[in-house]
């Protein structure tokens, strides 16, 4: 073998070997809301992506470095969600997506992702037929049929009559839906229902109508924010309890990051829902003392907060199975085996088949632990429990 | 029948707290337009600031309540003037258009001031003690906080009136709505009446704003939220006068808690509908100058 | 109301008139991952143009003009969800539906005038989305209106990832567009309602049926702001409910008095600078980018009268005199 070619194959290994030894950065498009009215949910989110990088963002195989990049959608606007999420992928070539917190705008990156062949996990958004709009789909977050349908089954071994009070919107239109099916199948009577539009700020005729129907219980669903703060004053400035109908919901109802300002309205509210703040598990414990250090004592995580550290995890879980070399088919692949024992909501995993969320929901009751108002989880309703409504309507 | 007739007195009375309110929010917006000629949008960023000052003062200064929005009344009202020295009164010559691109940049700052000094969330309001609870009369039971709300805004309404129909600043603010040209020919210095009557009506905002905290939350996103509302009560009132928004956001208020209360699928519609028909009827406004 | 602009005797198009299209050519070679948000810029000035129309032109001010962008939008969309995803079909589906609205609204409302009318505007385009809310069915409520596939244009250019298509697409419907209003404008009745805007009384003096012209004004603009949603609609491939609130026209107000009102290229120049602007800051402060969007309108207030536009008009203005 001459000089020159031994030089030629030395020049080769070496720039294989260094193609090997460099540095690999995964790019991460994380589009959630910093302003306009939906700014405090995505606001939740973004806390919860930077506290999980600050906390394990080191925690890769070694030369793979991770990039997140931040955009704002400006809230329920599917046509800026669709193009940043066009930007992120043809402009800044990310590997994965994620946050979302509204459905609509998911409902319009799915079909990018399928072209594109990204892998996108929601946060957040939480349409119940966004999984099968993509196979690059994957949801961390929840569907409001998982808490409302076993919410209806348990509360009609309580009460027979129930009233339904919900944001008239589609997540609201889901809520109704799924708590009335539970709550009619096992024996419970419907006795009226309000939607509530979403421009409202006094919840107070709405709560008129349903102390004059006299029903034993209310069931309620806003969106997290001071429609449920509203709703909550209202039931209680109408002395609803005093007249023996109890409040139950989702827990949007009592969400964790605005339950001190409810006061002590709220106190005896039971409702379903896959995350407490409250919950005793260490795992929780860890993340609500970070949370504090980090944001403030006064603060609280709230459910987005762990919808956004459990996608970010399980996106490092595929990067680290992959070494860092991401295939998008491969990660999906990683995805629907995902399981985590310990997240800080329990044990959740990902449906193999449905690519939706697979988790506990809890029963809580809104108790004073401490001095502070807190949803205390008293039991679990449903075990690994996956999205009913999928199972109600299979595709044909 | 009897359990009716309790339903709508509730309604009533909440709609009354809710219109009052509105109307103490308002009621600047009518005089700045009406006098000033000026489309001020940014209205209820006075109102937000006022929900925001009171709001701290108590929660992060300890300070009682009614200290608190007297804080918010005048710590406003300076600032509005400040503003209108600085900002507003160069714009008085300009046209509609400027105005509103004006005032609307105004908005969008004020928003992200509020999202960088407080956070996102809504503020968290804890009423004194003596204002909880509930109000036994006429057979049922009235949340005190809305009671007080009726009863301070009256007051607040009636010194209002009486401050213009009988004191001398009053029959300037009035002559100078009619007729500014006359007025400023008759030695009126307009220009002063100007910044105390715009800094009176961004005081009012935000006595409102504090009041209303409870009903109306207080969040960085609050101007635009509301613009219409506020909007609203002003043009279906008439602009310039005091009654006009009275009236109409005491039916706003009271009309449109019935309508939820009554048929709750067109809640939302109401607002909206009786505007059109209302301004389809009298343009001008239930109690404004027919042009 | 002081704006630049109008009416003015020579149609004949300017060589400075070319600039715009180049420009939006050149943009296509040279920044192809800016595509997407090229195309919304299109689709904004089309809207613009048609704000400028009735608010420029007529001198109506109103804040529901997304009431018209948003029929066009839903009936693009449910067309393209329900029969066909043509999208020639679609434009026109969207135009004649919002110039129906357009035109009964119209008739009703252009009665009034000053705050009464932007009330009324405001009133319609609420309603406008409240239904829109409610009827889940048809619309997809709050969760909108997807999963609908727009087909090739002509058969031949099919929509991609890239937004290559929908750019090309868009721009090719803004040129008629704009070929449609530059000829109003300078027509006969074009004058009219410079009239009107100028000077009512005059208008009615001398007989001119103001209220038709006005209407039917505002049933073009209605008709073009159709044009433009059904445009989002298609290049977008989904419609949700924002298409129809009253923060995206007075978005679209800002935009328009930013560049410049009653002058076309206003409407070129406000949507392109508010939107790169938003763009860029939003990517560098994503939580504080509001506040650079307000700092900058209040400046452009202060400093100029008639926008954009206007200050480069004092500019040269001020050269001009500088070298006399």
């Amino acid at each position: 073998m001459g000089i020159k070619s031994s030089m030629w194959i030395a020049a080769i290994a070496l720039a294989a070997v260094s193609g090997l030894a460099a540095a690999q950065t995964v790019k991460i498009g994380i589009i959630t809301t910093y302003s306009g009215p939906g700014s405090a949910q995505g606001d939740q989110l973004d806390k919860g992506f930077k506290l999980y990088l600050k906390l394990n963002g080191d925690k890769l195989p070694p030369g793979v470095k991770v990039e997140p990049i931040y955009r704002d959608d400006t809230g329920a606007n599917a046509d800026a969600a669709k193009r940043l999420a066009q930007e992120l992928i043809v402009r800044e070539k990310v590997q994965f997506l994620t946050g979302v917190v509204w459905t609509p705008n998911a409902a319009a990156i799915a079909p990018l992702t399928a072209e594109a062949k990204v892998p996108f996990v929601s946060a957040n958004a939480a349409g119940v037929s966004i999984p099968r709009m993509s196979p690059y789909f994957a949801r961390v977050s929840f569907t409001l049929w998982q808490s409302a349908y076993p919410l209806g089954q348990w509360a009609a071994k309580k009460f027979k009559r129930a009233y339904t009070v919900v944001s008239d919107f589609s997540p609201g239109h889901e809520a109704e839906e799924a708590f009335t099916k539970g709550f009619k199948e096992a024996g419970g009577e419907i006795v009226g229902s309000a939607r509530v539009p979403m421009t409202a700020t006094d919840f107070i005729p709405y709560m008129q109508r349903v102390r004059d129907a006299k029903p034993e219980v209310i069931f309620g669903f806003n969106p997290a924010g001071k429609q449920a703060t509203a709703q909550m004053k209202a039931y209680s400035d109408l002395d609803l309890g005093k007249a023996g109908i109890k409040y139950i919901g989702t827990g949007d109802i009592t969400t964790d990051e605005e339950l001190q300002n409810m006061g002590d309205s709220a106190l005896g509210v039971m409702t379903v829902h896959h995350y407490s703040a409250a919950a005793e598990r260490p795992a929780n414990k860890a993340l609500v003392a970070a949370y504090k250090k980090e944001y403030g004592e006064k603060l609280n995580p709230g459910f987005m907060v762990v919808g956004a550290w459990d996608a970010m995890d399980m996106i490092f879980h595929a990067i680290r199975e992959q070494n860092g070399k991401v295939d998008p088919d491969k990660t999906m692949q990683i995805f629907r085996n995902y399981k985590n024992p310990n997240s800080p909501r329990g044990p959740i995993s990902i449906d193999p088949e449905t690519r939706d969320i697979v988790q506990n929901e809890y029963l809580r009751e809104v108790r004073k632990v401490g001095g502070q108002l807190a949803n205390v989880e008293l039991e679990t309703v449903a075990t690994q429990y996956k999205d009913p409504w999928k199972e109600f309507n299979k595709p044909k | 029948m009897q359990d009716l007739l309790s339903s709508l007195v509730s309604v009533a009375f909440h709609g009354l707290a809710y219109g009052m309110i509105l109307y103490v929010i308002s009621v600047g917006l009518s005089v700045t337009m009406g006098l000033m000629g000026f489309v001020n949008l940014a209205h209820g960023v006075f109102a937000m600031a006022g929900g925001y000052v009171m709001l701290s003062a108590m929660n992060s200064m300890g300070i009682p309540f009614p200290l608190a929005l007297i804080a918010a009344f005048i710590a406003v009202a300076l600032a509005s003037m400040v503003l209108e020295r600085l900002l507003y009164s160069r714009l008085y010559t300009a046209g509609e258009l400027e105005q509103v691109l004006f005032t609307i940049g105004l908005i969008f700052m004020s928003v992200a001031v509020a999202r960088l000094v407080y956070g996102t969330l809504p503020q968290p309001v804890h009423l004194p003690e003596y204002l909880k609870g509930q109000l036994h009369f006429l057979g049922r039971d009235f949340p005190a906080y809305r009671v007080f709300l009726i009863v301070f805004s009256v007051s607040i309404v009636g010194l209002l009136w009486f401050g213009v129909e009988r004191t001398r600043w009053g029959a300037m603010v009035r002559a100078a709505v009619d007729f500014r040209a006359m007025a400023q020919s008759v030695g009126i210095n307009t220009s002063r009446l100007f910044t105390l009557t715009f800094a009176l009506g961004s005081g009012l905002a935000a006595l409102g704003g504090a009041l209303g905290a409870e009903i109306i939350a207080i969040q960085p996103t609050y101007p635009f939220e509301h613009l219409v509302f506020f909007l609203i009560v002003v043009a279906v009132g008439g602009l310039g006068s005091l009654r006009g928004p009275f009236v109409a956001a005491l039916l706003i208020g009271v009309a449109d808690t019935a309508c939820k209360y009554w048929v709750p699928e067109v809640g939302a519609f109401f607002i909206f509908i009786a505007t059109i028909v209302v301004l389809l009827w009298r343009p001008e406004g239930l109690f404004g100058k027919a042009a | 109301m002081t704006h630049a602009g109008g009416y003015i005797a020579d149609p004949r198009i300017r060589k400075i008139e070319w600039l715009p299209w180049v420009l939006a050519v050149l943009c296509y070679f040279v920044a192809p991952s800016y595509l997407p948000l090229g195309s919304y810029v299109l689709t904004m000035v089309i809207f613009a143009l048609s704000l400028d129309l009735i608010l420029g032109y007529g001198g109506i001010i109103t804040l529901g003009h997304s009431a018209y962008f948003g029929m066009g939008a839903y009936v693009a969309g449910i067309l393209a969800a329900r029969l066909t995803g043509e999208p020639l079909l679609g434009l026109l589906a969207g135009t004649l539906g919002a110039g129906l609205l357009g035109l009964i609204t119209g008739m009703i409302i252009l009665r009034t005038r000053g705050l009464a009318l932007l009330m009324l505007t405001l009133a319609i385009t609420s309603v406008c989305y409240e239904v829109a809310n409610k009827a889940t069915a048809l619309t997809g409520g709050a969760d909108g209106l997807g999963g609908f596939t727009v087909q090739p244009i002509l058969g031949l250019f099919k929509f991609d990832m890239f937004g290559k298509t929908a750019y090309l697409y868009c721009l090719v419907v803004l040129f008629v567009c704009w070929w449609l209003v530059r000829r109003l404008v300078y027509s006969p009745f074009g004058a009219s309602l410079t009239g009107v805007r100028e000077n009512n009384v005059r208008m009615h003096a001398v007989g001119s049926p103001v209220y038709q012209r006005l209407v039917t004004s505002y049933t073009i603009s209605a008709a073009l702001a159709g044009l433009a949603g059904a445009l989002l609609t298609q290049t977008t491939q989904f419609v949700g409910l924002k298409v129809l609130g009253f923060e995206l026209s007075g978005e679209l107000m800002v935009m328009l008095i930013l560049g410049g009102v009653g002058r076309i290229y206003g409407a070129f120049v406000g949507p392109l600078v508010y939107l790169v602007a938003q763009d860029y800051l939003a990517k560098q402060f994503p939580e504080y980018w509001y506040f650079g969007i307000g700092a900058m309108l209040v400046l452009v207030v202060m400093f100029a009268r008639g926008g954009i536009l206007g200050i480069i008009d004092a500019v040269i203005a001020r050269l001009r005199r500088k070298s006399d």
